[in-house]
């Protein structure tokens, strides 16, 4: 078999691919390593039983879908207290219930935010109107 | 396989049953844990609502109090912009001929000149904002009457602002933070440009146990809050024993606000 200006498109073949792929080949080994929300806060250290509202896998799986919920119940329903499986009642509220122990954004929240490649200013936009908690950095 | 007639009654009698104990089932499961509640302690009404003494805030108030101003503004992170156009207010002052429009005589002026009313949202009981939003942000509580609002779900579409007839309603044009001038109150968030927001009678201190925070800033116990459908309470007292006047009663909407003259 013969390619006319096979010469040409070889070489132009391999070359276009070389750049088509360029960022895997300049991005390989550097994978952002996968981030590890931090708990120890003051407040959680001090905690006899660390035992977040609900077990930690479902939260880490349905947190935004607890807070959705937590928001409609609150302001639709007028109902404040949560009583988790364990029967430990809980105010329901992002800005002074989930902050008082997880007192450390930029570690809880947003280093799997910034991860998951949600900008911290834009999505998800808990803190454009929630106060964020004062952190010791 | 054949299914005999006596046969195909028992199985649908014993369906029937079946569906029959579902609410009994869902009783049950309501029981269980996780659930949500109330809180014990918070103020219950069916209708709140507000009578407001003007006598008393001029008499006994001093010479430009703004005391319930303040204590609503600060306590609920209100942002202060210095422009009337983009102004935000919750509670605020003015005067008769602007509250009362359809009241006010050519000889009012002399009893009532340069003396500001204390207006608020009139939590009405036929709210137009309610009526108008186009996405439910603005809603009318249906246990004790108050006009709310969930500020995430509100678009921005100032509908609502035409359609109050008293003005109760501020826009964000502008990021609201920077304007806060007073230390921010951490229990409370603020708002984000581009929502209405509007007094919320306090909705997260009553569900706490407290009375609104003009309510309690008033130091001549001008403001006097409570639940207009329970005859024993202390707005109804004051009802019952006062000439009192409302915001453009005509236009039907029905405001909870009150005023002694």
């Amino acid at each position: 078999m013969k390619i006319y200006n096979g010469d040409k498109i070889i070489p132009g073949l391999i070359i276009f691919l070389g750049l088509i792929t360029l960022p895997l080949w300049y991005n390989m080994g550097k994978a952002a390593p996968a981030p590890e929300p931090k708990l120890d806060t003051p407040v959680i250290q001090r905690l006899a039983e660390k035992q977040c509202v609900l077990p930690k896998g479902e939260m880490r799986t349905g947190h935004m879908q607890l807070l959705n919920d937590w928001r409609t119940e609150v302001v639709r329903n007028g109902k404040r207290v949560y009583v988790s499986k364990t029967g430990k009642e809980f105010n329901m509220s992002l800005q002074n219930e989930c902050i008082r122990c997880h007192s450390n954004k930029s570690q809880f929240c947003d280093s799997c935010h910034n991860y998951a490649g949600l900008p911290a200013s834009t999505t998800p936009y808990c803190w454009t109107c929630h106060i964020a908690p004062k952190e010791n950095k | 396989m054949e299914t005999s007639r006596r046969s195909f009654l028992k199985a649908g009698g014993l369906c029937t049953l079946g569906l029959a104990s579902l609410p009994a089932a869902d009783a049950l499961a309501q029981a269980a844990l996780p659930k949500v509640m109330a809180n014990p302690t918070a103020l219950v009404g069916k209708k709140w609502g507000m009578v407001i003494d003007m006598k008393k805030c001029w008499e006994k108030g001093k010479e430009g109090c703004k005391d319930c101003v303040n204590a609503c503004h600060v306590t609920h992170n209100v942002p202060d912009i210095g422009n009337v156009k983009e102004e935000i207010k919750w509670i605020w002052q003015d005067e008769y001929e602007h509250a009362f429009p359809g009241q006010a005589t050519h000889y009012n002026e002399e009893f009532i000149h340069g003396k500001k009313f204390i207006l608020l949202c009139n939590h009405c009981t036929n709210p137009p904002c309610v009526r108008v939003c186009p996405t439910k942000a603005t809603f009318k509580r249906k246990e004790d009457g108050i006009v709310m609002m969930d500020f995430h779900r509100c678009i921005g579409c100032r509908f609502c602002m035409a359609g109050c007839p008293y003005a109760s309603r501020s826009f964000n044009f502008k990021e609201p933070r920077p304007f806060i001038k007073t230390e921010l109150n951490q229990t409370f968030p603020t708002r984000e440009r581009g929502v209405v927001e509007k007094c919320s009678f306090c909705e997260e201190r009553l569900a706490k146990g407290q009375i609104p925070a003009c309510v309690e800033a008033c130091k001549p116990g001008a403001l006097v809050f409570g639940d207009l459908e329970d005859p024993k309470s202390e707005v109804r007292k004051l009802l019952a024993s006062h000439y009192t006047i409302q915001r453009k009663l005509e236009l039907g909407t029905g405001p909870n606000i009150f005023y002694i003259v």
